[in-house]
């Protein structure tokens, strides 16, 4: 099982920030801590048990630029991408095709590997050359749904879900467009 | 109260499949007082227990079963195992249906004679006229609550039918209104009226849409005459030495094989599954399938022509509230070759929630281009085209060489490319869309390509002849006499109305034929 972990802030708890600091790691970027990854705000992470924690980091970021939403913080990628790691502890080929697929990412990056290309559009040019691959194809194929399918993420777009509930939308703006 | 038949009961009419053809079906034969049994694939799920969530409503209801597709359509790349968005379940795809409601049009009951040959293509006038359907059509539309016939009136306008029509009126269009839609605009038949809870593509949890499922069906059990028998999943169809239909076979809810005798079977199991059974039951008498003397068992696969527009505006637009299909333009639907095409097609609004947008908004794209659209979701408004689309006969259902099922029964392999009368019609249809939504403010808007089909039609067509097509008028078998089709895929041309309504009538006027020849004890 893959757990994405919302962090308590006990003083014994991950990394120090003079810790951070050292790592250079300090900003929006994601952190590495054993088998995590964890949030620069240490607010959440996620726990890997058959991916390297840093392939996780990489699939997190990967997701973001395959899908992004700038006003769509971190946790809710990592949640989409945590279906990867549990996949793989399930099928060696699966991991296979992650590990082998995020390492192919970082080689065509170079020195820093993908995560460490500032620009989106460094990362999207990379991406473009593979998004006919397997690895590619199976990363999209399950974001698509596994993104765009959290209830907790459908405000972020004005979608307001389940409606029958509340009585359908028939007293509750069903037609209430006014500015045509 | 629901009659249980005896397997060894010779004497009943079977039916495969529940849905619009299937239910309707049944309820009207056991109405005459025949004793019925529908064999019927999926589970019985009541409408209390829909789902207000697009992926758990489709994991509920959905036909999953292995499918594979090939052509040149784009469907067979971005769906490889979902050609066709289609319901197992009693009361099939009526329960994840949008309720749009049309005749088909006088002269597209004779496309041939009225559009000429069209090369490529293998048109041919359907063996009935408009007048001759037209009673049962009024049946139909009075059974199903149709709005804007029998006096029942038109539903109101949600958000994306007012941003609709407001582009229509500024292109000049003519007939735009909120539909003629089986969703009931005040109580009627027992159920009650629309709430505009926007989930009609997952089943209506109030029961205001028409669904065979708590309309048709509940009704013929009432009757007594009518046994419906879920997880039954039909594998063959069998006959004796005459060459007369005798019984199915088919895998009960545990996966055990059964038979079911029958005096008279029909088949009904939309446009992919009734032609695979006609092919899966080849026998030596008949090898190359059931019924398939002339060859066009499986041939001639249409799925409209269609694809939607949608458009982003300044301010929000929340276009899933209310009815999902609400609203139509017909001004397109005529024959006017001046456009450079035959045929015509409707544009009807159409909402889907954030999970399906994105995965039918453009499948397969990624990047900043499409998640920008995305984040204009609250904003945007919609419209899905659904036009006439030529039948050709290489586009078919066969039966795969290699892949079985889990009964051990080749799977179905669904083939289709677009004719380019479909491709200059969907093009049109984009442009006028894109103009509609651009003539009251759109920012940027979006051709969105062709979902897996909705509307699978004309695999087992009707013909005058015997050597043009599987049945005659009444949606009897040219070549066997006690089996019928009656489903969308008698089509013989697919028109540019959606398709339910005219399933519904053929099935309405199937019965009449049905008990007919059963009195005069020819069949
Ligand atoms: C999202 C959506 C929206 C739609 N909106 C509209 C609309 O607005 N207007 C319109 O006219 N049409 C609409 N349609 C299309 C409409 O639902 C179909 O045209 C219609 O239901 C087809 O009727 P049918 O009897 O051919 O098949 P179905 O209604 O699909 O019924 C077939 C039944 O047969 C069963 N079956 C299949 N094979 C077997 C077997 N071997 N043994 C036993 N049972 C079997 C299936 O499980 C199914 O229950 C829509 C479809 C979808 C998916
Ligand atoms: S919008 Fe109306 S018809 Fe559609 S699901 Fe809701 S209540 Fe039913």
């Amino acid at each position: 099982m893959t757990t994405i972990f919302e962090r308590r802030r006990s003083p014994d708890s991950g990394l120090s920030r003079r810790e951070l600091l050292k790592r250079g790691t300090v900003g929006a970027v994601l952190v590495i801590a054993g088998n995590a990854v964890i949030s620069p705000d240490r607010a959440w992470g996620v726990e890997t048990t058959a991916l390297k924690p840093d392939t996780m980091a990489t699939l997190i970021k990967l997701a973001r630029d395959i899908y992004p939403h700038d006003k769509v913080p971190d946790r809710f990628y990592a949640i989409a991408v945590k279906g990867q790691d549990t996949k793989a502890g399930q099928d060696p080929a699966h991991r296979e095709l992650i590990e082998v697929g995020v390492a192919d990412l970082d080689a065509r990056a170079g020195e820093g590997g993908y995560r460490g290309l500032g620009w989106e559009d460094d990362r999207v040019a990379i991406l473009r050359e593979v998004e006919s691959t397997p690895f590619f194809q199976a990363v999209r194929g399950d974001l698509v749904v596994s993104f765009y399918n959290q209830k907790e993420l459908w405000p972020h777009f004005g979608y307001e879900g389940e409606s029958f509930s509340k009585g359908g939308y028939l007293k509750r703006g069903f037609d209430d467009i006014e500015w045509l | 109260m629901a009659a249980p038949y005896n397997l060894n009961d010779d004497s009943v009419v079977v039916i495969i499949g529940s849905g619009a053809g299937g239910g309707t079906l049944g309820n009207e034969l056991a109405q005459k007082g025949i004793d019925v049994v529908i064999l019927e694939a999926g589970a019985r799920i009541e409408y209390e227990d829909f789902i207000n969530d697009e992926w758990d409503s489709f994991a509920q209801l959905a036909w999953l079963d292995h499918r594979t597709t090939g052509g040149g359509w784009r469907v067979s790349k971005d769906f490889p195992n979902l050609p066709a968005w289609i319901v197992k379940a009693v009361g099939g795809t009526t329960t994840h249906w949008a309720g749009a409601s049309l005749r088909i049009q006088e002269h597209e009951f004779k496309a041939l004679s009225n559009y000429g040959k069209v090369e490529g293509a293998n048109l041919l006038d359907w063996p009935i006229t408009l007048a001759e359907l037209e009673p049962y059509y009024s049946k139909a539309e009075d059974k199903m609550g149709v709005t804007r016939t029998h006096g029942i009136e038109g539903l109101p306008g949600n958000n994306n039918f007012k941003v609709f029509k407001a582009g229509a009126d500024k292109l000049g269009y003519k007939e735009c209104h909120t539909g003629r839609m089986a969703i009931n605009s005040a109580d009627r038949d027992d159920r009650m009226s629309c709430q505009q809870t926007g989930f009609c593509f997952q089943g209506c949890k109030w029961g205001a849409k028409w669904s065979t499922l708590y309309t048709e069906i509940p009704k013929g059990e009432a009757t007594g005459r009518l046994e419906v028998r879920p997880n039954s999943h039909v594998v063959k169809i069998e006959h004796d030495a005459s060459g007369k239909v005798t019984n199915v076979v088919y895998a009960d809810k545990d996966g055990k094989l059964q038979s079911q005798k029958a005096r008279i079977i029909c088949v009904a199991g939309n446009s992919i599954e009734s032609p695979r059974l006609l092919l899966n039951s080849a026998s030596a008498k008949f090898p190359d399938g059931l019924a398939n003397s002339s060859g066009q068992v499986g041939k001639n696969y249409m799925r409209h022509t269609t694809g939607s527009v949608y458009a982003v505006f300044e301010k929000p637009v929340h276009f899933y509230r209310g009815t999902t299909m609400a609203g139509i333009i017909q001004d397109e639907a005529g024959h006017d070759p001046s456009r450079g095409f035959v045929g015509g097609y409707e544009m009807e609004t159409l909402a889907l929630g954030v999970p399906f947008m994105a995965a039918f908004l453009d499948p397969g794209g990624w990047g900043r281009s499409f998640a920008s659209a995305m984040d204009g979701y609250a904003n945007t408004a919609g419209l899905w085209i659904v036009g006439e689309d030529m039948p050709q006969e290489q586009n078919a259902v066969k039966l795969h060489a290699t892949l079985k099922d889990q009964y051990g029964m080749p799977i179905p392999d669904v083939w289709f490319t677009d004719h380019p009368n479909d491709v200059a019609m969907r093009n049109h249809a984009y442009k006028q869309g894109q103009a509609l939504y651009e003539a009251v403010g759109a920012t940027r808007a979006f051709p969105t390509p062709p979902y897996p089909s909705t509307h699978n039609l004309g695999t087992n067509r009707m013909s005058e002849k015997a050597q043009d097509g599987v049945v005659n008028k009444w949606g009897q078998t040219h070549d066997i006499k006690n089996l019928f089709v009656s489903d969308g895929s008698q089509f013989t041309t697919g028109a540019a109305e959606n398709p339910t309504l005219t399933i519904v009538s053929l099935a309405i006027r199937q019965a009449d034929y049905i008990a007919d020849q059963m009195n005069a004890g020819s069949i």
